[in-house]
């Protein structure tokens, strides 16, 4: 398993690929796909070494989440959003509720 | 473990809800705009020192107008140029909060040129982003004082020359060069070694102003793609290759090992030492005297013109002073040129029982006229019905409309034979009194010594008033 990993929010990317040139590890691309806004979204190919240089480039908020520590989260939950089990997070402000690392939302 | 997620602040909204049509999830900036990188950087620090909740973020006009949007802060979105401004007023109500003066290059270098210098130079305890991308950006790429020479740009398409639009201008040098800021930084979005001395710059400035309340300004290189008509990776290369060459990043002052807590509290305001100041006593009028002349029903609307230096506008002063001591609504707004003495002047008042909504006159129920020309300007304003008094003294003619009442009164002449010509405008205020009848004679008489700044005068004032009184008694 990698040391670190990236969830792209494919409809808050615009597509600049200012993280791709960014990633030493060449870890990112632009998708071919379209997002619904009609640019081509970066996409995680992984072995993601969390350095966090792209969530820094990426000038948009919330397009990217970077893992540092992926390696080390073990707590799994089922998200039914997702339809299946997937590494989770605890909110910051309220620990009881755990976000799904591949939706970004939380699980019920 | 979440101290390991780099993910979107809590500093900002989660749903921009204050954004309009249906995308409520990503910013108005263009793909690759520096703007957001800025703002992810702001964000963060804001939560990593806890202090988002207390701060107050002031938007600029710009591509930046609606970073009220996005940030889950305190929010005031100031006037072209006047986010300083703005904030030293946040600052100054409310010293315990954090306050953020976010500008671009149009907004800060050109029309707000002036507010961030004084701000600066009064070391204000705000922390200023000052993002500079070489071009107005929201407008639609028009040349900005930052613009660089042979740049092109919509406002100079054959390139930026020196002899037409000059030096691009340098701000944080300029600020730099004064004694107040305390921490002054030129920073870039290019590279990721330059967004991490960003990073240390804003967190820096930030603590400065939590800790300290230092006068921080941080000025931020930052592409702007469309407007440079580059892709993304273009125009980080072109920040970094031809913008940095001329605008060189580092600190450029940092006295902040130094630099000692400034005190932001509020001063404790005493009202009662604005009154010792304006020399307001309580007023010693009998309330029962204005209670029996108290009239109902009315609003007169005056237009007292005349040479600037007759008392045209402490004509209206006096009147509408009189009219507050009797509890009417009363409202006085003055116009004159630039001169104290000579030129003209006039001034308008309203006197009435119910609450002004303007002050404005435009047909005056009564025309005082203290010389020619003001009669001849304002003559025809005079509502069918209404007064016209003129200084007959001065004033060769009579007036030509046969609608209104027409009172000559040769106030001048009067008023030299007092001793001084000065005390004209007060021999038609004595008029006024008796011909209206909306102020008693004794308040005004009582009350002169309270009107008046110069006391000296108000001996020689009550004799021209009451002469006025007896002018019309005498027609």
């Amino acid at each position: 398993m990698s040391r670190g990993h990236i969830t792209v929010n494919r409809e808050e990317c615009k597509g600049c690929s200012l993280c791709v040139d960014a990633c030493p590890q060449s870890v990112l691309a632009l998708s071919e796909k379209f997002n619904s806004h009609g640019y081509h979204p970066v996409e995680y190919l992984g072995e993601c070494t969390g350095c966090g240089t792209c969530f820094y480039a990426c000038p948009e908020p919330g397009a990217l989440t970077v893992f540092k520590r992926w390696d080390l989260m073990e707590e799994t939950a089922f998200c039914p959003r997702c339809e299946k089990e997937n590494k989770v997070f605890r909110e910051d402000e309220n620990p009881e509720i755990l976000i799904c690392t591949s939706c970004l939302k939380p699980i019920k | 473990m979440n101290d390991k997620i780099l993910k979107k602040s809590k500093a900002f909204f989660d749903v921009y809800e204050r954004k309009s049509g249906s995308d409520k999830l990503t910013t108005t900036y263009c793909p690759g705009c520096g703007h957001g990188n800025l703002h992810k950087l702001i964000a963060e620090a804001l939560i990593d020192f806890n202090a988002a909740d207390k701060s107050i973020f002031i938007s600029p006009v710009g591509c930046s107008v609606f970073a009220y949007y996005y940030f889950k802060t305190g929010n005031i979105q100031a006037a072209h140029g006047r986010a300083p401004a703005v904030a030293v007023g946040a600052k100054r109500a409310h010293p315990e909060s954090i306050v953020i003066s976010y500008q671009g290059d149009g907004d800060l270098a050109a029309i707000g040129g002036l507010e961030i210098l004084h701000a600066a130079n009064r070391g204000e305890g705000i922390t200023v982003f000052f993002v500079n991308n070489a071009i107005y950006g929201m407008t639609g790429g028009q040349m900005a004082p930052t613009t660089l020479i042979g740049q092109k740009s919509m406002t100079t398409p054959r390139g930026r020359t020196l002899k037409n639009e000059g030096y691009p201008i340098k701000m944080s040098e300029i600020i730099a060069t004064l004694e107040a800021p305390v921490y002054v930084e030129r920073v870039m979005i290019g590279d990721a070694k330059s967004i991490r001395q960003a990073r240390k710059a804003v967190r820096k400035a930030l603590k400065l102003q939590i800790e300290k309340n230092a006068f921080c300004f941080i000025e931020v290189l930052s592409a702007c793609p469309s407007n440079l008509k580059m892709d993304p990776k273009q125009g980080i290369k072109w920040v970094q290759d031809v913008l940095q060459k001329y605008y060189p990043l580092g600190v450029k002052k940092d006295i902040s090992e130094e630099f000692e807590r400034k005190d932001v509290s509020r001063d404790n305001f005493d009202p009662s030492q604005l009154q010792n100041i304006l020399n307001i006593t309580e007023s010693k009028i009998d309330k029962g005297k204005i209670e029996q002349f108290k009239n109902n029903e009315f609003t007169h609307e005056f237009r007292i013109a005349g040479f600037g230096g007759q008392g045209v506008l402490s004509l209206g002063t006096v009147l509408s002073e009189m009219g507050m001591r009797h509890d009417y609504q009363v409202s006085w707004i003055p116009s004159y040129g630039p001169e104290m003495r000579g030129g003209t002047a006039n001034c308008s008042v309203k006197i009435s029982d119910k609450k002004i909504g303007s002050p404005l006159v435009a047909n005056p129920t009564v025309l005082i006229a203290m010389n020619g020309p003001s009669l001849d300007k304002f003559e025809n304003d005079v509502i069918s019905g209404g007064t016209i008094v003129y200084d007959s003294s001065l004033i060769d003619r009579k007036p030509i409309r046969d609608d209104v009442n027409i009172i000559p009164i040769p106030a001048t002449k009067m008023a030299d034979e007092l001793g001084t010509t000065k005390a004209a405008n007060m021999i038609i205020i004595g008029a006024l009194i008796k011909k209206l009848g909306i102020l008693s004679i004794d308040v005004v008489l009582d009350s002169l010594g309270e009107v008046m700044k110069n006391k000296k005068l108000v001996e020689l004032n009550k004799k021209a008033l009451l002469k006025g009184i007896e002018y019309i008694k005498s027609l």
